[in-house]
């Protein structure tokens, strides 16, 4: 057994033990603030762990409290000793996965995820044939048609999801964009989301960096950056994403690597090194393009200067912090200024900027009745702060709260922060 | 193990959705944050919402003989919400509503499942606060603190929270429904009950409703911070900050342990060399109250030789703050486990205990560093270990029996505010004689007949 806390229950345990159940993560958990149950929230979590390695435990129940978290991190802040919960909740849904076995639904996804070429074909067939499943819900949106209604309680008027996109943004896009003059070289990253369900974000941050003079490398080579996978516990599967990635990264050498999904974002700076940990060629490689890797906003400001927008752009924006940038990448000042600098944007704060939408990848469809009260606050939140767009910086977020404003009737828009940015732009000429 | 009939009376007197009843569930409410004290895994969890119901299940497990384990947040430091055998736990997190806020007459009527800092953003808005703050504040309940009777960093000059406790509902053991006190600040009717149920540890009655004390937020205040050569230059410090007639909201120590693992960790730019820094905060409602204070304490830390620095923004203070905050993260970077005291002393003999502490760690060979509430005697010392290491866990059981005789030789106390729980139950005699004890058991018979109220804890019956 190596060393690793995926591999080795000892490794596990120490992490665990690290827990003095103070209860802190009580006060953020948005699982627990709903459920109001120890189980909902990290503490009651370990609890579960220390007991399931200790053989006490055989409940069938297990799984699905240990699957009941959004792996939003926030206890992490909240904790007074710095107990590493988005490590330990992997491993222990690893181990589980291991020991108890992993529901089909799940086991088709993933091997879908891990071969990158039939994933991309299957999903193209599917964007053809997505009017048999799906109906359509206004523009680029689409719902479930009534006989997918029983497959989930989610499923029902008011869940819309984006239409899956007729050309994927990496194939209707050259592998290397060329400006005049470059100031800069950047890998854009493009994620599943982006790729196959909001190209025209992917448009709108080429342009961006068209504009300040970036030129951009988007490899078709990339692959899922292995988080889906991963938070459910599948770190080989994970190590497979991440090493085709890491290798890419290797043979292209950029100089940066810029990500505008907050999850991608967060993989490839965290998790990688994370995941190799023990793993000698891996761990250094993780580590050294970690270091490369920045959120759209954060490069625009951090590593050049933006070119600032001149043209008006009239609008009472809200911004959403994506718990995976705020939490996990640590960025909420950027996005913010990001939005300041463009003239006429008004940005006002709702009471809970950083509280979890309750998206959670698959959660909100898996957990429904929480994440959807989780979303319910959020949107009220939204709501009184009067603007007209929500801004954030994460697809899973967008989904999410795109059903919240038709499901609680919420008149704002949701946008990528850099939507708003590229907007701007294209109005000074 | 708890019968179908008992859970189905449950669920039908609360709802499928307020009882949990699977394993997982339950181990989840097997433990609090006390470490390394027996427990047990409850055989069912409750979440009332109402007297009444609460009242239900007390009658429902006299019936059937059941050991009942009030719960708050289960942040207890001794042990108090921790079943002992496979009773049923109490959780009082779904019955949280802020009932009323009289800012007339400076109260607050809540139930016990409210959370402290939810009562305080509440009480914020008109411009009052509820003082006592415990370092579980962002999730302890008020049930929970009353029942523990909490302190926090303000205790010195606030007071703790048996001093902010107007009235309360309690459900007694024997089911019937008991209501004393009120708004009024004058009250010596009947007996204080109020001194009898704070504090009680869920081993007397079931609270259910809570009148507290607000008071106006002060309106000013100045924070600074001050490094000192020896531990009696420090501990003089605290002394003469109290002869200067200056009571100060917070008066924090740390000794030079706690000093190096926080600058090693967080580097917040503190002199390593020192052997004991203090933090303090003065505050009040009018500016020059509180600039005089200030200019008294920093006169009084020179006079004993100290360094400082005064902090003039709201930056400043939080900086010096950092220094507070990462005491016990930094701590807890040293090895896997902490096990935090709180014995206590007259703050005149903080020097003394400081110093038996340290002789403590080096004759059983642990790692020990102290922090606390100088100003009111209350010291935390946390001793780092590794509960794999059986040896090091042995010395550590010594270690807290010393620290312990320690603060009675010096005339304090076991606890200043985590409570005897189950934790502390051995150590009772040594402090308030058989006397005392038998006054607890004649108390607890009276009232708890069958001894089915958080049996195990504080009294011990065995005695």
């Amino acid at each position: 057994m190596g060393k690793s806390i995926f591999e080795n229950d000892e490794a596990l345990k120490r992490e665990l033990i690290r827990c003095m159940k103070c209860g802190n993560c009580m006060a953020v958990c948005p699982v627990y603030g709903t459920e109001v149950k120890e189980s909902a929230v990290a503490r009651g979590k370990i609890a579960l762990g220390e007991a399931y390695l200790e053989g006490k435990i055989r409940d069938k129940d297990l799984m699905n409290l240990i699957y009941n978290c959004l792996v939003c991190k926030s206890c992490m802040l909240a904790c007074p000793t710095g107990v590493k919960y988005d490590k330990i909740i992997l491993a222990l849904r690893h181990k589980l996965a291991k020991d108890l076995g992993k529901p089909w639904v799940k086991k088709l996804a993933f091997w879908a995820l891990t071969h990158p070429s039939l994933f991309d074909k299957g999903l193209k067939a599917f964007s053809k044939m997505q009017g048999f499943f799906l109906e359509k819900r206004g523009p680029k949106l689409r719902a479930p048609r009534a006989f997918l209604r029983t497959l989930g309680k989610r499923f029902d008027e008011y869940f819309v999801l984006p239409e899956f996109a007729s050309k994927s943004f990496r194939d209707s896009t050259p592998e290397v964009v060329e400006v005049s003059n470059p100031q800069a070289t950047a890998l854009f990253f493009t994620g599943c989301s982006i790729n196959y369900l909001y190209p025209e974000i992917g448009d709108d941050i080429l342009f961006v960096l068209k504009k300040n003079a970036i030129k951009t490398l988007i490899p078709k080579g990339q692959n899922c950056c292995g988080m889906p996978v991963m938070v459910h516990g599948d770190i080989e599967k994970a190590k497979e994403l991440a090493k085709n990635n890491l290798d890419l990264f290797e043979r292209i050498n950029p100089e940066y690597i810029i990500t505008g999904c907050a999850s991608c974002g967060s993989a490839l700076k965290h998790e990688y090194p994370m995941i190799f940990e023990g793993d000698q060629e891996y761990e250094t490689k993780a580590k050294k393009w970690a270091e490369k890797v920045y959120d759209i906003t954060s490069f625009l400001l951090k590593v050049i200067k933006l070119k600032k927008p001149k043209a008006e752009l009239k609008l009472k924006v809200t911004y959403h912090d994506p718990c995976h940038l705020k939490k996990s990448m640590k960025v909420w000042v950027e996005p913010r200024e990001i939005l300041k600098a463009i003239p006429g944007v008004e940005l006002v704060e709702m009471k809970k900027p950083d509280a979890c939408c309750g998206s959670g990848g698959s959660y909100h469809l898996a957990y429904a009745d929480t994440s959807l009260k989780i979303l319910q606050s959020k949107m009220e939140d939204v709501k009184n702060t009067k603007a007209e767009v929500v801004a954030t910086e994460c697809p899973a977020c967008m989904m999410q709260l795109g059903e919240g404003t038709q499901r609680y009737k919420v008149n704002a828009k949701v946008k990528h922060v850099i939507s708003l940015l590229a907007e701007a732009y294209r109005r000074e000429s | 193990m708890l019968s179908n009939a008992f859970i189905n009376a449950c669920i039908s007197l609360l709802g499928e959705e307020n009882v949990l009843t699977k394993e997982s569930e339950l181990i989840t409410y097997s433990y609090d944050a006390t470490p390394g004290i027996p427990r047990e895994i409850p055989g069912a969890v409750l979440f009332p919402q109402t007297t009444e119901q609460v009242q239900g299940i007390v009658k429902l497990c006299r019936e059937n003989k059941v050991p009942i384990y009030p719960r708050g947040a289960g942040t207890c430091l001794s042990g108090g919400p921790v079943p002992l055998s496979k009773g049923v736990v109490i959780s009082f997190q779904r019955m949280n509503k802020i009932l009323e806020i009289d800012t007339d007459n400076l109260t607050a009527t809540v139930q016990p499942g409210v959370v402290v800092a939810t009562l305080n953003a509440e009480v914020a808005k008109y411009g009052l606060i509820y003082p006592p703050d415990p370092g579980s504040m962002a999730v302890a309940t008020i049930g929970g603190t009353v029942a523990e009777n909490a302190g926090g960093l303000r205790g010195l000059k606030y007071g703790v929270t048996k001093h902010y406790v107007m009235g309360m509902e309690v459900v007694l053991p024997t089911g019937e429904v008991f209501r004393f006190g009120g708004k009024t600040v004058k009250n010596v009717t009947a007996y204080d009950f109020t001194g009898l149920f704070v504090g009680s540890e869920g081993t007397l009655g079931i609270i259910t409703e809570v009148i507290l004390k607000l008071i106006p937020a002060p309106k000013y205040r100045k924070s600074m911070i001050a490094f000192f050569g020896t531990l009696e230059d420090a501990g003089q410090t605290v002394t003469d900050i109290i002869r200067a007639h200056v009571i100060p909201a917070t008066l924090e120590i740390m000794d030079n342990m706690t000093i190096r693992t926080v600058e090693n960790f967080a580097k917040v730019g503190l002199p390593t060399d020192a052997a004991a820094l203090l933090l303090i905060e003065v505050d009040g409602n009018g500016k020059d109250g509180v600039e005089e204070e200030a200019k008294k304490v920093v006169e009084v830390i020179q006079k004993n030789k100290g360094k400082y620095k005064v902090a003039e923004t709201d930056q400043e203070r939080d900086n010096l703050w950092a220094a507070r905050r990462a005491a016990l993260p930094a701590l807890a970077q040293v090895k896997p486990a902490t096990v935090l005291e709180d014995a206590t002393v007259p703050r005149t003999k903080i020097v003394d205990m400081l110093r038996a502490i340290q002789e403590i760690a080096k004759k059983y060979n642990l790692t020990i560093g102290t922090f606390g509430h100088a100003g009111d005697g209350n010291l935390h010392p946390t001793i780092l270990v590794d509960p794999m290491d059986k040896d090091e866990m042995a010395r550590l059981d010594k270690a807290i029996d010393e620290i312990f005789e320690a603060a009675l030789k010096l005339g304090g106390t076991l606890s200043g505010e985590h409570g005897i729980g189950v934790a502390k139950k051995k150590y009772l005699k040594n402090e308030i004689g058989s006397s005392g004890i038998e006054v607890m058991k004649r108390l607890k018979k009276a009232l708890d007949p069958d001894n089915i109220l958080n049996p195990g804890k504080l009294v011990p019956m065995e005695d």
